[in-house]
């Protein structure tokens, strides 16, 4: 723990740019910047993400690090940054670290095989309003981990949970869901990520908003596929 | 510099056919055999990549980011377009290609527009193939919205995140190759050169982020899609990390650079609030359906926008442009914004800004539709900004978005040098002067998934002979030790001013001089200036740590030597168009109303740049556009 002042933070600014001037005060005095991640900046690419007073993302619910400003702190308060913490997240320095293990997840099994040339005329498949819009509340995580962050065993089970309704959810993903959610769910085991024991607090930090209830749309179809062969 | 665009012979409606049936195939048993690199992993790069893969060719991808899915590709909030006419309005593959090309104030190719046009119609299908949860009808059909500069509705949408459902559906199928064996993938690594041999890209050199340490790599073909660089003029709607440096650093090997200046500034954006800010948001473009824009008619007001009684006010555009009034295109609505702030009229704390004021709509729908309509996009606006703008008027002022220009590409988008493409926004090629809203998905996607795929075999098919290459080539190691140098130049200056002072510096210069409008007087300014800047970058620039490991730093330090170049040449392509044209406005050039005056006899080319050496005057090549199909017109909003 390294403890650092900060004068005449503007309460306009955001977390990140507070960091910025912070960092821009340590390189003007020869020390190398606070290391930490991010890059849209605008909630979307899901680069950022720090702990912030004990909290996934800050205090703010469903907002990004790099959504959250500073008017959300009183003046002369002490703020306790710290990375996302994982066994599967090792920390590359200071704030930042390495989430490829989720990446791994995904090349496991998140997609539908279908090759550049393949498709079928897009209005051949209809799929009802609900339905796609359904598909989109779990395809909106922005993959930053802070389930993982939050959760008192490290799970990924929001994350993998999300990408596997995404896709069984939509009659494209339905041929593969079976073998996709075993070896995602596989994979998932494979890395360091600790098991799921239904806190929920993973739903109450994610800052899309994914519902635990993927969490349980993942089990139900992990244990239909164990259970069931070919489905039947 | 020899510029063929190797448009294919024929009427426009069959030349891509024409192409594809004609040009040289790789056996599938030689694929396996040649090697590509691809550097990027947005929309364009991972399409790029996965189909390559998928081919069998053996791919290396590369990002600066901790993973693909983070490209810049996942911030486009509003669609992407598409010639389906699922909505029987008359929409067609042809008219799709005459909104664009106009749309691009004619400066643009007519057989790059057209195929970009016809491809889109694969796109969506293979979005869909994908899982893609574009929007729906209740019937189970595809939904589609309308955008700017058109009459049809052509555009499909995932609610405002369409940029990061496409870019996810190319990720996961990138991942799919990942998992194949087919793609080696490389986060956290930045490109700091290109390697030639004999004339041909044949590798690059990167720098792990998380280690720096540097790596060479080979292959039979090196591909670019690094984005746009709108970042150059530091307060930008683009992500902190994206950059010039892989297009600028190519180009110095010998890459022509097309239309460096031809930048789109966004009308609605979030204003500056202070110097320690650090981009601008985006506010969608579908605000301004129910939003009325709008300055108090007194200088330096200082009473809440809700006190300024109605006479008081000045509707701009409605006054300038009373046909399209709210709803001008982006290039004009975004100058006018600039008009009244230059002339004292502009609000908020920095008199940066202008309202966007939806009390007129509330009063007329009721809060409950406007909400429905934009309720994200207010709770967005309020969470940046702590303001209420179901009670007070937004604030909102222009901000850098888009790169028109890039490096020249061929149709086969080949740049200058054999062997090295450019694809998606760092590439020149269909936008013209002024791109229209949700044709940068589409362009980036078309490139990566559907032309590249193919034209590269036609490079490829003659290459088997190579064999594999070593990056033991004194070729590399000269590249290497370049790379080194420039490295610890950057890193053993100590001066007194960080990268980021410089950037901030470079970009308002550019901003005012090389923006939204020119003068002949401000380039010549601008130029000397940013030649001064960089001088004293090299001489002042203070960047702690060394490169030898973890140092954001360096990488900052690194693009704005890049963009301190760039500038320059961004500088001398608007001062050497006397013409205006599009997202280019020279104030010299003019009707009496106030509209781009194009010059079509002096101007129908696109400006492609040669590199000519460190501080010596760039070299202008032209290439002339041959208008078969259409002819150019006067684009009128009045």
């Amino acid at each position: 723990m390294v403890d650092y002042q900060l004068d005449d933070v503007n309460p306009e600014m955001s977390f990140l740019e507070m960091l910025d001037t912070l960092n821009e005060q340590l390189v003007l005095k020869g020390e190398p910047p606070i290391e930490f991640d991010h890059d849209c900046r605008e909630g979307i690419c899901g680069q950022c993400g720090l702990f912030i007073n004990g909290r996934a993302h800050g205090p703010l619910a469903a907002t990004t690090t790099c959504q959250l400003h500073m008017r959300s702190f009183e003046d002369g308060d002490t703020i306790y940054v710290e990375p996302f913490r994982a066994k599967a997240f090792p920390i590359i320095k200071d704030l930042k670290i390495n989430r490829s293990a989720l990446d791994r997840i995904i090349q496991a099994g998140g997609f539908i095989s279908t090759h550049t040339g393949d498709a079928p005329e897009a209005n051949s498949i209809p799929i009802p309003h609900h339905v796609a819009e359904q598909a989109f509340d779990s395809a909106a995580c922005i993959g930053c981990g802070a389930c993982v962050a939050t959760c008192k065993n490290s799970s990924a089970a929001l994350f993998t949970g999300a990408k596997v309704s995404h896709l069984v959810i939509l009659p494209q993903g339905k041929a593969e869901a079976a073998t996709r959610v075993v070896q995602m769910v596989d994979q998932m085991e494979k890395e360091a990520f600790g098991n799921c024991t239904n806190t929920k607090a993973c739903e109450v930090e994610c800052p899309q908003g994914i519902s635990a209830d993927d969490i349980l749309r993942m089990n139900f179809e992990y244990n239909k596929a164990v259970l069931l062969v070919d489905g039947k | 510099m020899q510029l063929n665009a190797k448009i294919p012979e024929g009427k426009l409606q069959e030349k891509w056919a024409r192409y594809k049936a004609t040009c040289k195939l790789v056996n599938p048993n030689n694929k396996k055999k040649l090697d590509i690199i691809v550097v990027g992993t947005g929309l364009a790069g991972s399409a790029a990549a996965a189909s390559f893969a998928e081919l069998g060719y053996n791919v290396k991808s590369f990002c600066f980011q901790d993973t693909p899915r983070r490209a810049h590709s996942v911030a486009a909030q509003g669609g992407v377009n598409a010639a389906k006419n699922y909505q029987n309005d008359g929409d067609s593959v042809y008219r799709m290609f005459y909104d664009t090309l106009k749309g691009g104030d004619f400066r643009s190719r007519e057989g790059n527009v057209y195929r970009l046009a016809e491809c889109s119609l694969s796109l969506i299908d293979q979005a869909v193939a994908q899982g893609v949860p574009f929007a729906r009808e209740y019937g189970g059909y595809l939904s589609n919205r309308s955008f700017g500069g058109v009459q049809v509705k052509r555009t499909f949408y995932a609610r405002g995140q369409t940029g990061q459902q496409l870019l996810l559906g190319a990720y996961s199928a990138l991942s799919r190759q990942v998992a194949a064996g087919k793609v080696k993938l490389f986060t956290r690594h930045e490109m700091l050169d290109l390697v030639m041999i004999d004339g041909k890209a044949r590798g690059v050199i990167v720098r792990n982020l998380d280690t720096g340490e540097l790596e060479r790599h080979a292959a039979h073909a090196v591909v670019l899609a690094t984005g746009g660089y709108g970042k150059i003029y530091y307060l930008s709607t683009l992500a902190m990390g994206c950059n010039g440096s892989a297009i600028w650093r190519a180009h110095k090997k010998g890459a022509g650079l097309a239309s460096a200046s031809w930048t789109q500034i966004h009308p609605t954006s979030l204003p500056q609030l202070g110097a320690y800010q650090s981009k601008l948001t985006l506010m969608s473009e579908s605000l301004r359906n129910d939003g009325r824009i709008w300055v108090p008619k007194k200088e330096n007001e200082t009473r809440r926008p809700v006190d300024i009684p109605e006479e008081e006010r000045d509707y701009y555009l409605e006054r300038r442009y009373p046909a399209f009034g709210n709803l001008a295109p982006r290039d004009i609505s975004s100058r006018a914004a600039k008009e009244r702030i230059d002339a004292g009229y502009g609000v908020g704390p920095q008199r940066n800004a202008v309202y966007l004021d939806f009390s007129h709509s509330i009063r007329e729908y009721g809060i409950d539709i406007i909400r429905e309509r934009y309720g994200n996009l207010f709770s967005m606006y309020q969470k940046i900004t702590g303001i209420n703008a179901y009670e007070t008027p937004m604030m909102i002022s222009p901000a850098a978005h888009f790169s028109m220009g890039g490096l020249w590409v061929d149709y086969e988008l080949m740049t200058t040098i054999p062997g090295l493409y450019a694809i998606g926004e760092c590439n020149f090629s269909d936008h013209g002067a002024n791109r229209l809203g949700a044709n940068s998905l589409l362009q980036a996607c078309v490139d990566g998934y559907f032309i590249l795929p193919y034209t590269i075999g036609n490079y490829l098919a003659d290459e088997l002979k190579t064999g594999k290459i070593s990056t033991d080539r004194p070729e590399f190691e000269q590249a290497e030790k370049q790379v080194v140098e420039q490295l610890t130049r950057l890193t053993t200056i100590n001066g007194n001013r960080t990268a980021t002072d410089y950037h901030k510096e470079l970009g308002a210069l550019l901003y005012d001089k090389c923006g939204l409008q020119r003068t002949k007087e401000g380039l010549e300014e601008a130029i000397t200036r940013i030649r001064a800047l960089r001088a004293d970058f090299w001489k002042n620039l203070k960047v702690p740590g060394g490169h030898q490991n973890v140092n954001s730093e360096v990488e900052k330090a690194g693009r704005v030597a890049d963009y301190l170049e760039l500038a320059e040449l961004m500088c001398w392509d608007a001062l050497t168009r006397d013409e205006s044209c599009g997202a280019h406005f020279r104030e010299e050039y003019q009707t009496p109303e106030g509209e781009a005056l194009r010059q079509d006899d002096k101007f129908q080319f696109v400006s492609v740049w040669e590199y000519a050496g460190p501080d010596q005057d760039p070299i202008l090549n032209k290439e002339h556009l041959e208008f078969e199909e259409i002819k150019p017109a006067v684009r009128s909003y009045k």
